[in-house]
């Protein structure tokens, strides 16, 4: 565990040391921003619309208090998609696609030598197929959770005013209760910290994929399951220090 | 020239290559021959410095390239173009990209223009012109070859190494591949290694071989004394062939006073 975690560190700054143009990077992190974040809009719309319809009718269920106005279904919907849900099942769901797909993709590469085949050429690999994965995602994943949040709140939106569990006025005025512009701050703080982690974990384990096809794949499975378990220790982590 | 002095090379504690020193001539054809295990790709992954030898040296033309700089490495790696065993084509790229990509990232200053005419030069000289435009995944394994070969000649490289470049091709294939990488040896008199156990390539470019025995170099010499060499090893490995034996004996009854 010591010794992979020495390893991470190694690949990481060999990814910062000796990097290849900027031109050169910023076209290949252009092109990965379009993989992992435009390639990722429609899986990430229908989940996070879903959860937010889930979560509204869920707590619609729960509140039997008559005492308990109708617009904290709207209010609870905001702070539990704002502060947890977008950033960090978002993260989860990008986990199972980009994190295998980069995970994947280099492992494929190392099994085929397009890997060796870049070294010859005294191109840094690590800082040509893995600095723009890693750039990409921190560019896109706080994006993918904006659009997360917002689609979140109009699914609870539209599942509470279709189902009669609450209003849409009273909706609205839960959404709007007692906002704390921070929250959105620390969610897109999470969502950083998470695509550096689901980016790079997973480049690390496709990129040092030793054998054949079956390996590549235990390295995108081991690539998902790891970035998975970065994602809860980190949200953890920044839930105790942040807020 | 490349120059290999005393390389070794183990693998938890099992020693591969046990203090190889060779010579590869410019101009030539140097094949590096053994059998499956004996070391040949690990030697040409260290020449290359994919990996790191544990002990001994090897020299470009004068420069040291284990353990100096990594500018110094770089210098001498951006002169090298590198055929592999199974090409390493980029999937996500064309033939043309393919081919123009170390042109891209190795000589920023050539102009687009420049590096198309270069592609297409490339292309033209292993005979694929009109096939710039496929993707790997539609050309065969003969044409990835030649795509490899014009990917590894298209920056001007002075060290051409070739990793097994018959293997999976039909005996036909791998004899114009051969040719190949000889006319573009001597054309542009650059230092070619080649690493194989493939007896036709043998006695159709071996200009310099080496032979290669559980991680010792058995033998130096051309493909018109290989035939005749006495080390039982070497003999061992080139009559296990069929086609060499009946050529051989072909060549005894030739001989053979009536």
């Amino acid at each position: 565990m010591v010794k992979s975690f020495g390893r991470f560190l190694l690949f990481i700054q060999s990814m910062l040391t000796r990097k290849e143009r900027f031109a050169v990077l910023w076209k290949r992190t252009i092109d990965e921003c379009v993989t992992i974040g435009v390639n990722s809009i429609f899986i990430v719309s229908i989940v996070s619309a879903f959860i937010g319809a889930v979560t509204c009718v869920q707590i619609a269920y729960n509140l039997v208090n008559p005492l308990i106005p109708k617009s904290t279904i709207g209010f609870m919907v905001r702070e539990m998609t704002i502060l947890e849900l977008a950033p960090t099942i978002t993260s989860i769901v990008l986990a199972g696609k980009v994190g295998s797909s980069i995970a994947g993709g280099l492992g494929t590469m190392r099994i085929t030598e397009q890997v060796s085949a870049l070294e010859v050429m005294g191109i840094n690999s690590a800082s040509y197929l893995v600095l723009p994965r890693i750039t990409a995602s921190i560019l896109m994943f706080p994006l993918l959770v904006i659009l997360a949040m917002a689609l979140s709140i109009i699914g609870g939106y539209l599942a509470g005013s279709l189902t009669g569990a609450v209003s849409a006025q009273e909706y609205i005025e839960g959404i709007r209760t007692d906002f704390v512009p921070y929250n959105i701050v620390f969610a897109l703080i999470k969502s950083v910290v998470f695509a550096f982690l689901v980016s790079a974990i997973s480049s690390f384990k496709g990129f040092f994929t030793d054998g054949g096809a079956l390996e590549v794949g235990n390295a995108s499975t081991t690539a998902v399951n790891n970035s998975i378990i970065a994602i809860l220790v980190a949200d953890f982590a920044l839930a105790a220090l942040l807020l | 020239m490349i120059e290999v002095h005393n390389v070794q090379k183990s693998f938890d504690g099992n020693q591969v290559l046990k203090g190889i020193t060779c010579t590869f001539e410019t101009g030539k054809c140097n094949l590096l021959l053994g059998g499956s295990g004996t070391g040949k790709s690990v030697l040409l992954q260290c020449i290359v410095g994919l990996m790191q030898p544990d002990l001994g040296s090897i020299t470009f033309d004068g420069t040291v390239f284990t353990n100096n700089k990594v500018q110094i490495r770089q210098e001498i790696r951006r002169k090298i173009g590198m055929l592999f065993q199974g090409s390493a084509l980029f999937d996500s790229m064309t033939v043309a990209q393919n081919v123009e990509f170390p042109l891209q990232m190795l000589t920023p200053e050539m102009s687009r223009e420049e590096r198309r005419d270069r592609v297409q030069f490339c292309l033209k000289r292993v005979g694929l012109e009109n096939a710039g435009d496929k993707m790997p995944s539609e050309i065969s394994g003969g044409m990835k070859k030649r795509v490899g070969i014009a990917r590894a000649i298209a920056p001007n490289c002075t060290y051409l190494f070739c990793d097994e470049p018959n293997s999976g091709l039909d005996p036909l294939t791998s004899i114009k591949i051969d040719e190949l990488i000889q006319e573009i040896t001597y054309e542009y008199d650059i230092t070619t290694v080649i690493v194989t156990h493939d007896m036709n390539s043998v006695v159709e470019i071996g200009d310099h071989i080496i032979f290669l025995y559980k991680g010792l170099k058995l033998w130096d010499g051309n493909k018109d004394e290989i035939l005749n060499a006495q080390v039982p090893e070497l003999k061992e490995f080139i009559f296990s062939s069929s086609l060499v034996r009946a050529a051989k004996r072909i060549d005894d009854e030739s001989h053979t006073p009536a």
